[in-house]
């Protein structure tokens, strides 16, 4: 009997393709976000509100990703920006091929923002890089705010949490304070802005947290 | 439910070994999976089985080693596991504290026979 080690990644052909996805959004200084949340939690109204914020001659572009519909695709589309459905037809999270398939006849030089929405689900996204620049979390309060402890993975990864639907919070028995500690636990100094995309509170926190990273991967790429 | 993708990629890899060693028989692969992988070890020996059930690979055995997260102080350099989320050092109470590892997904080793 022989044992070889192999000390690899199992998605190594994954992360393969999600750097090369990485490279190719640096060359051409685009932001790539990933957006991740349990099913309803408010990642398509986010960006309803977002790209209804942005002005025209924002050079933004939607991949999102369902099992089954384009409703999303439909949703989004009507604010003028390119918007792509991908259907999984069954797989529970996008992965980088995934993308890499949705992109190859978009022309990246037009490009400063990619906004990837995820298929709604607080588990298996968290184990594949799409190469994005940042995962985003939203975690609504309609659920529990022991959500972070729950779904460690997926707070761990993430470099921001949205709590949204807070105009709700008088009507649920979901505690901020406790939210936030319970994110803290598993990814101290994680960011947090708490938004209501009805009523649009909260939502320039967010604004100004996007422009911020728009601003800063236009500088790395001027400086490459 | 990641786990038969996971499973699919784990036996791609063995597969892919196995055809640079002609003679040699899989017979064990080791996969260490960290508590902060987002995988249920549980999850992933069923589809395991059932992806190998009535194939060739029907045999090997699979092997999950499971890695606790673990820190790192950044005043007194104490490294610990992670119990109840609790990532504040234990030795000093410094809430900043490093993380050093817990979200491994990786192919550890390949066991193998002469056929």
């Amino acid at each position: 009997m022989t044992q070889i080690p192999l000390e690899r990644k199992v998605l190594n052909e994954n992360d393969r393709i999600a750097g090369e996805l990485r490279t190719r959004f640096a060359h051409h200084g685009i932001l790539c976000l990933n957006l991740v949340s349990s099913p309803g939690a408010g990642k398509t109204s986010l960006l309803e509100r977002t790209l209804g914020a942005f002005a025209r001659t924002q050079r933004v572009a939607v991949l999102t990703g369902d099992i089954q519909t384009d409703n999303d695709a439909v949703r989004l589309a009507r604010f003028g920006f390119p918007v792509r459905q991908i259907t999984t037809g069954g797989t529970c999270h996008l992965d980088a091929r995934m993308i890499e398939k949705a992109i190859a006849d978009w022309n990246l030089s037009d490009l400063d923002v990619l906004l990837i929405e995820n298929v709604g689900n607080l588990v298996c996204p968290s184990s594949y890089d799409l190469g994005e620049a940042a995962k985003i979390v939203v975690l609504s309060v309609t659920e529990g705010e022991d959500k972070p402890l729950k779904y460690p993975a997926m707070f761990f990864r993430s470099e921001l949490l949205i709590l949204n639907k807070i105009d709700l919070l008088p009507y649920v028995p979901f505690s901020i304070v406790t939210a936030r500690e319970n994110a803290q636990k598993v990814h101290p100094g994680m960011e947090i802005i708490e938004v209501s995309c009805s009523t649009g509170e909260g939502l320039p926190k967010w604004q100004a947290w996007l422009e911020n990273k728009i601003a800063s991967s236009a500088k790395t790429m001027a400086a490459t | 439910m990641h786990e038969f993708a996971i499973a699919s990629s784990v036996l791609d890899a063995v597969r892919t070994e196995a055809q640079l060693r002609p003679g040699m028989r899989v017979s064990k692969i080791g996969v260490r999976i960290g508590d902060l992988a987002g995988l249920d070890p549980d999850a992933l020996s069923f589809c395991f089985e059932a992806l190998t059930k009535e194939t060739d690979l029907e045999s090997v055995a699979l092997e999950i080693e499971r890695k606790p997260r673990r820190q790192r102080c950044s005043r007194c350099a104490n490294e610990f596991v992670v119990v109840n989320y609790e990532t504040s050092c234990p030795e000093c109470g410094e809430i900043l504290t490093i993380f050093l590892g817990g979200d491994e997904l990786e192919l550890a080793y390949l066991e193998l026979e002469d056929v």
